[in-house]
């Protein structure tokens, strides 16, 4: 069922925050802002129980943006604040909305543990390979030899690939889009809410303006484009060597498995602590 | 926690804490370890879940921080305990507490600094760093503990000067307080005075998260509550929304300020002994207060007209209490285990009134009362 784009804008759009948004045009941001509302729209969540939290960058600006309860943290500790909230109420369902230098760069540590530890939190991580807002830096997922304005001269070090790192790390649920399957990210986006369980999804976005000037990748479509060639679902990429597999994107679920939840097993912990003091 | 009525117990301030943080209703604790603070995360991970609380060992301080943010806009009474490294990766966080009013307790059991420092002697070397740690302007409560006693009834009174300002309140102990072990009465839980923040009385439509009432404190609604609103490290209008318009955001600061200059009466805290005849004066806080007051105690005893004016409350610095002393001594002795970090203070509001003696030390052991007292016999 599709929900009509404005009825989606009047429901979850803050008509009294002043707009315009900070997103250059063409930026993938809207995109996965977009399916969020969808998925969150179909699956009837209560605004009143939607904690969207951000960490700082284009991303962070998202929850200024929309009508739940939204936190706007610092730079790389948005999960933080979310573990935060969502130990003292697990009513509520929190989302976590980064970037791939605030989530893996500054918050890497927190992004490992916050998979490791594996409360019932929902991480969006959109990877556009900058630092868009700073200007155009290198950030730990700009690819070998690309010139940002911290590499002129060519970048010297490895990516990281995000969702196999999170898939490591052992969240309970990995994903990845890119913003060129703006109907897979709803579907992934919904998948990762309803997913008991730290739940990430890494989408691979667009920054033509700090990134694809610099690399001569083109525009926003010409960048999109690029993104629908590279990609290949994880069956294809099962049966392609490792060789193949450089420049791909594999898109779709990567992890999904039932690992306990730290929230849940909070409660155990509660009762002995209780039936311990009644002892004594 | 200990049970109801009163209770004679013998605790170490670490353990003080822990019940003074229970009995003023905390029930959230995120940290990470280290010496000297760790008993209390150690012990709070014990209590917190017996009383529906929560305690989580995060992977560094700067995460500890971010969570009891996250657990105070979630509605719950939090804190974190550290010591100097972690109190540095604190500072980060500490400031969007600052700006977003987010009310928390931060406990720092002092050790020997910088860095790495004298683990795990004592010291008072974070007065300052307590004071201006994270960036930019900002009001902030700093207060001192020197018994088992205090550790259990300041730590209650921060926690209330938390959630009645909606600020952080930094708690100073320190690792001779933090270790030593006091028979204390802790009193009948049901007669510790415990204040909560004042929740919205609007509907949500009319709720706007950072106008202050009368005092300048917003009225905070929890996440979860239906009053579904913005926060931000940014500075913000009264809707809680980013705004650079110069009228707004000299509003904002202005107001940050004001909420605690009209709560000095309540919030700056002082103990004074033998004052009304003084005519010089030691200013201790601390593990050093206690020096103080026995040097003080035997230089009475040998004629010499001395009193004490122990610190709980170090910021805002308690200007109003001070000057009249400057005016009436002629001398004026500030024992420190620093280079002089209140003593600067004290020099800042005397105007001339007073000579400023310092007595400082940095080398990991404590301020004796004997070093004290040799100071009192001779100014």
């Amino acid at each position: 069922m599709t929900i009509p784009a404005q009825a989606l804008r009047h429901e979850y759009l803050r008509h009294n925050k002043k707009f315009p948004h900070v997103w250059c045009p063409g930026c993938g941001n809207g995109i996965v802002m977009g399916a969020l509302l969808r998925a969150i729209s179909s699956l009837k969540m209560d605004k009143d129980e939607v904690v969207l939290a951000s960490g700082i960058g284009c991303s962070g600006r998202m929850p200024t943006y929309l009508d739940f309860n939204t936190l706007h943290t610092t730079h790389g500790r948005a999960l933080t604040f979310a573990t935060g909230v969502k130990l003292v109420n697990p009513e509520l369902n929190v989302v976590a909305i980064m970037g791939d230098g605030d989530a893996t760069a500054i918050g890497g540590n927190h992004f490992i543990h916050a998979a490791r530890r594996n409360l019932n939190l929902t991480a969006i991580i959109i990877n556009n390979s900058i630092y868009g807002m700073t200007g155009g830096q290198y950030s730990p997922t700009t690819p070998f030899g690309s010139k940002t304005t911290t590499s002129v001269y060519g970048h010297i070090e490895q990516a990281f690939s995000i969702a196999e790192l999170a898939v490591t790390a052992g969240a309970s649920f990995v994903a990845r889009a890119t913003v060129y399957h703006a109907d897979l990210i709803d579907r992934l986006i919904k998948q990762a809410i309803t997913k008991q369980g730290f739940a990430v999804v890494e989408v691979i976005s667009n920054c033509h303006v700090q990134y694809g000037r610099r690399n001569k990748l083109g525009g926003a479509v010409e960048m999109m484009t690029r993104f629908k060639e590279q990609s290949i679902t994880v069956s294809q990429a099962a049966k392609m060597s490792p060789e193949e597999l450089e420049e791909r994107t594999t898109i779709g679920v990567l992890a999904d498995r039932e690992i306990p939840i730290s929230t849940e097993e909070y409660k155990k912990v509660r009762t002995r602590a209780r039936e311990m003091k009644e002892k004594v | 926690m200990y049970d109801q009525g009163k209770q004679r117990l013998l605790l170490q301030g670490n353990e003080a804490i822990v019940q003074g943080a229970l009995a003023a209703g905390c029930r959230f604790f995120a940290g990470y370890p280290i010496t000297p603070a760790s008993e209390i995360a150690e012990q709070l991970s014990v209590e917190l879940p017996a009383v529906g609380g929560t305690f989580i060992q995060m992977e560094d301080e700067i995460a500890g921080m971010g969570a009891i943010i996250g657990a105070s806009l979630a509605g719950v009474k939090s804190m974190t305990a550290t010591s100097g490294p972690g109190f540095s990766l604190i500072q980060e966080n500490l400031g969007f507490a600052c700006v977003a009013e987010v009310p928390c307790v931060i406990v720092n059991v002092m050790r020997g600094g910088p860095s790495t420092g004298l683990p795990t002697c004592p010291a008072q070397g974070d007065v300052q760093m307590a004071r201006w740690g994270t960036h930019g302007d900002h009001p902030i409560v700093v207060l001192s503990v020197s018994t088992v006693m205090d550790s259990f009834t300041i730590t209650v009174k921060a926690f209330n000067i938390a959630e009645k300002y909606r600020v952080p309140v930094i708690l100073l102990s320190d690792e001779i307080v933090a270790h030593t072990r006091e028979c204390v009465e802790l009193p009948d839980i049901g007669e510790v005075k415990v204040m909560d923040r004042i929740r919205p009385s609007v509907p949500p439509d009319w709720y706007k998260p950072y106008e202050g009432d009368a005092r300048g404190v917003p009225p905070m609604a929890s996440f979860g509550d239906g009053y579904r609103h913005h926060v931000t490290g940014l500075i913000h209008d009264e809707m809680g929304f980013p705004t650079q318009n110069p009228r707004e955001v000299e509003s904002f600061h202005k107001r940050l300020a004001r909420k605690i200059t009209r709560g000095f009466p309540d919030v700056q805290m002082t103990r004074g002994y033998f004052l009304d005849d003084a005519e010089i004066f030691v200013i201790a806080y601390g593990a050093v207060a206690r020096s103080a007051l026995r040097a003080v105690q035997d230089a009475r005893e040998i004629g010499i007209k001395v009193g004490l004016m122990q610190l709980i409350t170090l910021f805002p610095f308690p200007r109003r209490t001070i000057t009249p002393l400057l005016k009436q001594c002629r001398s004026v002795l500030v024992p420190e285990m620093n280079l002089g970090q209140i003593s600067r203070e004290v020099q800042r509001v005397n105007e001339g009134f007073c000579t400023v003696v310092k007595h400082n030390r940095v080398d990991g052991k404590f301020i004796t009362p004997r070093e004290i007292y040799s100071h009192l016999i001779k100014i």
